[in-house]
């Protein structure tokens, strides 16, 4: 399946990119996408506890799953207001 | 009404859009950028949203508020980019019938959007440097 991954703030300046297509396979959960991205990014390996996954806009658990075309945010710690 | 805006916020006007004849009072919460943090000199505070998923949230926060106070009318708007010493990053107005409710939501409504609305600011202080918000504490309980 193609997910598309998007990256914000801290995430983004360390992987280096903020928005990419990534495959997965059938059923695979949230979590697998941040997995693939700390293989890929092994700077990421500190903050993988501290980011919350959203899907299409709302968060989920690392378990949610997936499917094709859904859009998954790694959304570290927030700091807006 | 949620939105996020690149310009600078005229609160009188957010102010404006909450007031309603049936209500009795307007609570007004402004942030503003703070000159310091963490010990240290700030020039100004530079925010970034995942827009569509902010705007989503917000728009759940106004719902939620709702559903627990009886209000009037919410306004919820965020300012992105670069914010100077003094000027309002969120500007959050509740009005209701009766104080206590528009005080009550309103607290909740920042004390949530802080804790749950994808936005982050990054600061730069006057010594040049540009740090993400909060990024130092996190790495230290790693």
């Amino acid at each position: 399946m193609n997910i598309r991954v998007r990256l914000f703030s801290v995430i983004r300046d360390i992987a280096g990119f903020d928005e990419q297509t990534v495959v997965v396979p059938p059923r695979a959960d949230a979590a697998s996408v941040l997995r693939k991205l700390v293989q890929a990014h092994p700077a990421l390996d500190p903050w993988k506890g501290s980011v919350r996954m959203a899907v299409n806009l709302e968060y989920v658990s690392s378990s949610h799953p997936l499917k094709q075309g859904d859009e998954v945010a790694i959304i570290p710690p927030v700091s807006g207001g | 009404m949620v939105s996020l805006t690149l310009n600078p916020i005229d609160i009188r006007s957010v102010v404006d859009g909450v007031t309603a004849p049936e209500s009795g009072g307007i609570d007004v919460f402004v942030g503003t950028t703070r000159n310091h943090a963490g010990g240290r000199s700030v020039n100004l505070l530079e925010y970034e949203a995942y827009e569509p998923m902010a705007i989503a949230m917000m728009e759940r926060l106004e719902a939620e508020a709702r559903r627990r106070w009886t209000v009037n009318r919410i306004a919820i708007v965020h300012r992105l980019g670069k914010v100077p010493v003094g000027e309002a990053s969120v500007v959050i107005a509740v009005s209701s019938a009766h104080r206590n409710e528009a005080f009550e939501a309103c607290r909740f409504l920042i004390d949530t959007l802080k804790k749950e609305v994808p936005i982050w600011k990054r600061e730069h202080f006057t010594n040049g440097t540009v740090e993400w918000s909060g990024v130092a504490a996190e790495a230290k309980h790693e």
